[in-house]
């Protein structure tokens, strides 16, 4: 029996509102190939594509999921940690249901290559994988060696990004801890795209309110190789302007090329050197290096081109990107919440493509990012994308989307409601 | 999670043999289910999986919610007769199909 037409009919089961082990089988002596999806990365975008291609089959297509952590540290939220509103507990959740409740199976490794002319994958410690389809959700790699001396610099840990929420997060909440009430915490931004476009303004946010209430004598220093900020520009700055005066400093246009750890000076393209107690640079950011190593990374070197209604790479058959790692269409944000939406639509697409029926002739992706801006007030924005079959592109809809009319609390609820069901619709 | 009874994989695997060349109004209405799946899923990312929500959420669950009374307050959002903070902006975004795909899906689906 084909795979195909075995995927197509467990389908066709569930419309008699069942779900089957197809164990049985065995004794007719047609014992079916099951198609196999190989996931990854397990972060917001390559655990929703386990899960949904999980479900979405009805529990027919195997999945294996590929992710070194044992458990997921939130990316989203972990600004609240740096602040001090939130722990690591708060923001971590185990991948046990993945496996326990959906039947993902689990494998705790990096992967060392991907061959994809034979479809196998080989893990760091050796084994190859077969897959029908491959989905690569490998997030961001920070570019260390764009700043000379930052690589040695973070791996001494003297200078941390905590973009990769993680041990990282917790160091960097200690050095603020540790830092002496008069000192100054200063937050590099790379030229966009990079991950989490608000992201670095609620950072600031929150070490400024942490300031504000704990050391008030201290400063918080953003320097922005942007010409503005990137994301909810004017609500973060009103709230900067009537809250943080004199303790938060904007600063556009400041392109770190150099650090100097000992020291702790930042060094510019153009402007003088900046010194601080506490750095936290953000680096130039590329696809995933699994992505930029197999050759997918395809547009700039940098990013990974796809075709966008079934995220399909532009450069390999049966290889999927999704998340951070791909060129996006344009307004669509590098975010967790668009990186769930990508695994979603993959999901589906590879599911109709493994049962040999029509992919989704018009998928959507929808966003909502919440900032914290203190520890209780928030400002959103939120975006449609649908996708357009003539420009094989998604379009966001006229007058749809938006952002917050100002910093409120009522948000802040919905905020950390969004994180836990999220999380929840992504790894349980 | 794996379900398994001899009848029913009896019964599974004849309907797969016949499926073996599964019709093509059968294909599409297959097709047809796992992108309107897709399509409320899109929800799920602030309603939960399949609508449920997390326990104590302030968000709602959509799961069971009436095809009426969703259909109206879809509608209110869109064009601003219902407050919100952010369904207003999304609905915005919605063809009218998929409103109407996200409502039937969570009438349809059980608590």
């Amino acid at each position: 029996m084909k795979r195909r037409s075995f995927v197509q009919a467990s389908l066709a089961l569930s419309s008699f509102g069942a779900l089957g082990s197809m164990v049985g089988c065995a004794s007719t002596g047609n014992i079916p190939s099951k198609a196999r999806v190989v996931v990854i990365g397990g972060g917001y975008g390559g655990a929703t594509t386990a899960k949904y291609v999980r479900m979405l089959s009805n529990y027919q297509i195997d999945v294996v999921l590929i992710e070194p952590e044992s458990a997921f540290v939130s990316c989203p939220i972990s600004n609240l940690v740096i602040g001090g509103s939130k722990t690591m507990a708060d923001i971590t959740t185990p991948y046990d249901k993945l496996s326990g409740k959906h039947g993902v199976q689990m494998v705790r490794d990096y992967v060392s290559g991907v061959d994809a002319s034979q479809k196998t994958v080989t893990l760091a410690s050796g084994p190859r994988i077969r897959y029908d389809k491959l989905v690569m959700s490998p997030g961001i790699d920070l570019m260390f060696n764009s700043i000379d001396g930052l690589k040695q610099a973070n791996t001494s840990g003297q200078i941390l990004q905590a973009w990769k929420a993680g041990p990282e997060t917790a160091n960097l909440r200690k050095q603020l801890e540790a830092m002496p009430d008069g000192g100054v915490y200063a937050i590099s931004i790379p030229e966009a795209p990079y991950r989490c476009p608000p992201g670095p303004y609620e950072r600031a946010s929150q070490v400024a309110h942490y300031f504000k209430q704990h050391k008030p004598k201290s400063k918080v220093l953003i320097l922005d190789a942007n010409q503005d900020v990137t994301s909810k520009g004017p609500l973060f700055k009103k709230f900067w302007a009537d809250n943080y005066k004199g303790v938060l400093e904007y600063m556009p246009q400041h392109k770190v090329t150099a650090v100097d750890a000992k020291a702790g000076v930042l060094k510019f393209d153009v402007q003088n050197d900046v010194k601080a107690s506490v750095l936290n640079v953000l680096p130039d950011m590329r696809a995933g290096s699994i992505a930029v190593q197999s050759g997918l990374a395809n547009v700039n070197a940098r990013w990974c081109g796809v075709h966008y209604q079934t995220f399909e790479s532009t450069q390999a058959k049966d290889i999927h990107v999704i998340g951070d790692s791909i060129m996006l269409a344009p307004l669509m944000p590098k975010s967790g919440h668009m990186a769930n939406s990508h695994g979603k639509v993959t999901a589906a697409a590879i599911v109709a493509q493994l049962s040999d029926l029509p992919v989704n002739p018009e998928p959507f992706l929808s966003n909502t990012c919440y900032s914290f801006v203190n520890d209780k007030l928030v400002v959103h924005v939120a975006s449609v994308h649908q996708y357009d079959a003539k420009d094989k592109t998604y379009k966001t809809v006229p007058g749809s989307g938006g952002v917050s009319t100002a910093p409120n609390e009522l948000e802040g609820i919905y905020a950390w409601n969004w994180a836990q069901n999220i999380w929840a619709d992504t790894l349980l | 999670m794996v379900h398994s009874s001899t009848s029913f994989a009896r019964f599974a695997c004849a309907l797969t043999l016949g499926l073996g060349a599964t019709s093509s109004a059968l294909a599409q209405q297959i097709a047809e289910t796992l992108h309107q799946r897709v399509t409320a899923a899109m929800c799920a990312n602030c309603h939960g999986t399949e609508g449920r929500t997390i326990e104590g959420s302030a968000i709602p669950s959509l799961v069971g919610m009436p095809k009426d009374y969703m259909l109206l307050q879809l509608k209110a959002f869109k064009d601003g007769s219902r407050p919100a903070t952010v369904m207003h902006q999304i609905t915005k975004g919605l063809t009218d199909a998929q409103v109407n795909t996200i409502a039937n899906y969570y009438a349809n689906t059980k608590r």
